[in-house]
């Protein structure tokens, strides 16, 4: 079974003070930022143990807040790996308390976004939270919890044991909180959706407040492989994320240190490397001051021998699994995928996934339509202000047959340990030269294919289209100039039209 | 007055339009039967193939022909269009029934044959023109009729229903309309001895009423601005057939002028036609000289009408000085006069001191 560590980080009233950096802006956005966390939470609970997803979303009117508000219960079920008893308070009541402080490709960094929504809950709602969550033990417990904002400390206000005698095993996470459904309805009935097409192997269900079931059914059980923990890259380290490895470290000499906290960083090169930035290796970290931390950071970019991070740690969908996803919830005539070989900027490997799709039910917009996803989630704002975007409209798409009034869906999803998010809203992704040129490429690949299949189905239109005209007029002609001539006996023409067809196979 | 019948003519030329047309078929069918894909060749009517012709003073087509063949994706439609249009025409001509160009766009629908447009039908009957040689009035296709004739000609009607009536054309003071029926008509008897063309309908009803066919001894038509084609071929035919010489009376400006030359050495448009022109008809006013001279009230030349001087005087129809020297006179005064300018002098004025001066000066 995963491992799963927790650790105490920082406090929950800055959050509270800036709940716009989780996404909780305004009613509506509040609303699809709760969605949209909570069911990342379970769909990492439940890839952890490597079982296909089964997540249940029931968002429920419980009465009116404001003339523009209302007041929801949300209740969101996975069949993920559960939380032991003595952690649930922590798990949902402490922010940034979490299980996502390690190097690997997640959903979440923040480590927060359960509890910002469970926060935001309590201060416009005032109703504690309840969780329930079994490991698949004998028994289920269950919490009412609310949050200390100032302490940062969870409250628990109701604790029951349950008999489990099903063996169930994950986790309900239900509370109240006030959003405005009708104007986020699109965006969450959007997020579904596009969730569901990266997570082909997920079943999905969200019950809505009319009553409206949406259910996204897996296609199939295959799951990509899960991403390994891996230690930061030398390169990607920033002086914050050093403060913090010296702080827990139980090494004494430097040498250590580098070679047990850093990635690609052995016996020999983390003695290079401190004879080039002529650091001496038995000093102690915890004496370092912070001069010489802010150096050590500058020293471990210039050096140039560390070896590039291996892609060990990331997650990719993997071609047959995004098809699978596309063709399930796009249902176009025609799809293609590649997946690009890993790359890394700035220390931090990524890999690009790229899809396009055609025809079929991908509406015709006038422009492309994108899809963006970044680990797995789908990214549904400032659309315009992505790399991808960028990509797309520099592309020469005339080369590859394709013009934006054409029903076509492109699709680009980035998995890295790092995604790099050009805001703190992580909605759009920053224009990074290594990741452009990935992103360039992988739709290059993918529009060259859309290429040939366009060709091809143009001939054979066009040879439909020819063939047509034929047998439309040439009987016609027959028809007239037996008449025009005065006689009576209507010319054969079929040997013409076999001729004709035989021509355009001859063509093909 | 001697009496000149040309009964032989009107007949002729129907029986030569059904034989053309059975003719075209038969090689269409015959092409098909035999199991070839059907091709038509014929005169390119592209602008590099249309000459000025100086002996026969029109326009014609060059010896560049084009092919069009079922043969080919992106002629086998308008391949069965001109075939349909030579069906058509042939049941037109054989049941003797008239129709008009908006008629043939319509009348393809009933025969799943559908024109993307007028321009397109139109373009087809033009083919098929060019194919034959022989003009759409001949195969019964009329423009809307606008243009009359008044004056002292008898006429023999052939159209169905009136074989052998006879109408003189003098019988009605507003004039005939030269439609179908007066264009198939045979010329039976005239005193006449020339034909007087003129722009305007206005001054058509003057000269009626001032007598002028009886003063003068005239045929008196109404081209009623640019002349159709019917017209044209009318005032050939009065021309060639009652050897009428013909003074065209236009307005004193670039339009006018060019109304007389078409009449006189046809059109581009008509480069594949023959038998339209009036090589001999003589373009007798309003000049601009006569603006000059008669010092008649006048209008200013606008953009338009100087743009169209200059390509009048680029266009090989207006090589004769006398063409050359009114261009430039036109240019060089910047003005121009309608025919009613002479109203000025009085009404009569026209009729009783410019008309014979200007028959005189353009014997």
């Amino acid at each position: 079974m995963a491992q799963t560590t927790f650790e105490e980080i920082s406090a929950a009233d800055f959050f509270y003070r800036n709940r716009d950096i989780a996404g909780f802006t305004n009613p509506s956005r509040a609303i699809f930022a709760a969605i949209r966390e909570l069911v990342e939470n379970s769909l990492d609970a439940a890839e952890s143990l490597r079982i296909p997803p089964e997540i249940y979303v029931r968002l429920s009117y419980e009465g009116e807040a404001s003339p523009e508000t209302q007041i929801y219960k949300l209740r969101v079920e996975d069949n993920g790996i559960g939380i032991q008893p003595r952690h649930i308070p922590s798990a949902f009541g402490q922010v940034l308390f979490g299980s996502k402080y390690k190097l690997k490709q997640q959903r979440g960094t923040f480590g927060l976004g359960g509890k910002m929504a469970i926060l935001y809950g309590q201060i416009t709602t005032h109703q504690p939270a309840t969780i329930s969550s079994s490991t698949g033990v004998a028994k289920i417990y269950e919490y009412k919890l609310m949050i200390d904002i100032q302490k940062n400390r969870p409250l628990i206000m109701d604790r029951k044991v349950l008999i489990n005698k099903e063996q169930w095993r994950g986790t309900v996470v239900e509370f109240t909180l006030e959003g405005d459904y009708l104007r986020a309805m699109p965006k969450i009935l959007d997020y579904f959706k596009q969730t569901a097409m990266v997570n082909p192997y997920a079943n999905l269900t969200f019950v809505d407040p009319k009553g409206r079931l949406y259910k996204f059914t897996r296609v199939t059980k295959d799951m990509p492989v899960p991403p390994q923990e891996t230690k930061p890259h030398p390169y990607g380290v920033d002086v914050e994320l050093l403060q913090r490895l010296i702080q827990v470290t139980p090494y004494k000499t430097m040498q250590e240190f580098l070679k047990n906290h850093f990635h690609r960083v052995g016996e020999i090169t983390a003695q290079k490397f401190l004879e080039f930035s002529s650091l001496n290796p038995s000093k102690n970290p915890k004496k370092l001051s912070h001069e010489e931390i802010v150096r050590l950071m500058h020293m471990l970019k210039k050096y140039k021998e560390f070896l590039p991070p291996d892609a060990s740690c990331l997650s990719p969908l993997g071609e047959e699994l995004l098809k699978a996803g596309i063709l399930k919830e796009l249902k176009p005539e025609f799809a293609v995928v590649h997946q690009r070989k890993p790359a890394t900027y700035a220390g931090h490997p990524f890999i690009i996934e790229a899809g396009i799709a055609y025809g079929g039910e991908v509406p015709k917009r006038g422009t492309f339509m994108l899809y963006r996803f970044a680990n797995r989630i789908p990214l549904l704002y400032d659309e315009a202000s992505d790399i991808s975007m960028r990509v797309i409209t520099t592309m020469n798409w005339r080369r590859y047959r394709v013009t934006p009034d054409m029903p076509i869906a492109i699709l680009v999803h980035i998995c890295s340990t790092k995604v790099p998010y050009k805001t703190v809203g992580k909605e759009f992704i920053a224009d990074r030269p290594e990741v452009r040129k990935e992103i360039a490429n992988g739709l290059r690949e993918v529009a060259r294919q859309m290429g040939h299949f366009m060709s091809k189905r143009e001939h054979v239109d066009r040879e439909k289209k020819r063939l047509g005209i034929f047998n439309k007029y040439l009987p016609k002609i027959a028809q007239f100039s037996t008449k025009l001539a005065g006689k009576e006996k209507l010319p054969d023409v079929e040997k013409l039209l076999a001729s004709v067809r035989k021509y355009g196979a001859e063509e093909a | 007055m001697e009496q000149k019948k040309h009964r032989s003519s009107i007949l002729e030329r129907r029986k030569e339009v059904l034989e053309s047309l059975a003719g075209l078929g038969a090689s269409i069918y015959d092409q098909l039967d035999t199991g070839r894909f059907p091709a038509i060749d014929m005169p390119s009517r592209s602008t590099e193939n249309i000459a000025y012709d100086k002996q026969l003073r029109q326009f014609i087509l060059g010896d560049r022909r084009v092919r069009r063949s079922s043969r080919n994706i992106r002629h086998v439609k308008p391949f069965t269009q001109l075939t349909w249009a030579a069906f058509f025409s042939n049941e037109l001509s054989s049941q003797r029934k008239t129709s008009t160009l908006r008629d043939v766009y319509y009348s393809a629908q009933a025969y799943e044959m559908t024109f993307q447009d007028q321009q397109e039908s139109n373009n087809i009957i033009t083919d098929l023109e060019t194919v034959l040689g022989l003009s759409r009035e001949d195969f019964n296709i009329f423009p809307e009729e606008r243009s009359a004739v008044f004056g002292d000609l008898t006429i023999e009607y052939t159209v169905p229903g009136y074989e052998g009536k006879t109408l003189n054309l003098d019988s009605h003071p507003d004039g005939v309309l030269i439609g179908p029926a007066l264009t198939s008509s045979e010329f039976v008897k005239t005193t006449v001895d020339k034909v007087i063309a003129i722009e305007k309908g206005g001054l058509f009803t003057r000269f009626i009423e001032e007598n002028v066919h009886r003063k003068y001894n005239a045929m008196l038509v109404l081209t009623a601005g640019q002349a159709p084609r019917a017209t044209r071929h009318f005032i050939r035919r009065l021309n060639s057939e009652l050897k009428l010489p013909v003074y065209i009376f236009t307005d004193g400006d670039p339009w006018g002028m060019h109304i007389a030359m078409v009449i006189i050495s046809g059109s581009a448009n008509a480069a594949h036609l023959r038998e339209l022109t009036t090589p001999d008809a003589k373009w007798s006013g309003v000049w601009a000289t006569d603006i000059v001279n008669y010092k008649l009230p006048t209008i200013p030349l606008d953009e338009m009408d100087m743009k169209r001087l200059n390509e009048l005087q680029r266009d090989p129809r207006y090589v004769d000085p006398l063409w050359r020297r009114e261009i430039k006179t036109f240019m060089k005064i910047r003005r121009k006069a309608e025919q009613e300018a002479f109203s000025r002098y009085g009404l009569t004025y026209i009729v009783d001191e410019y008309l014979p001066a200007k028959l005189e000066e353009t014997k």
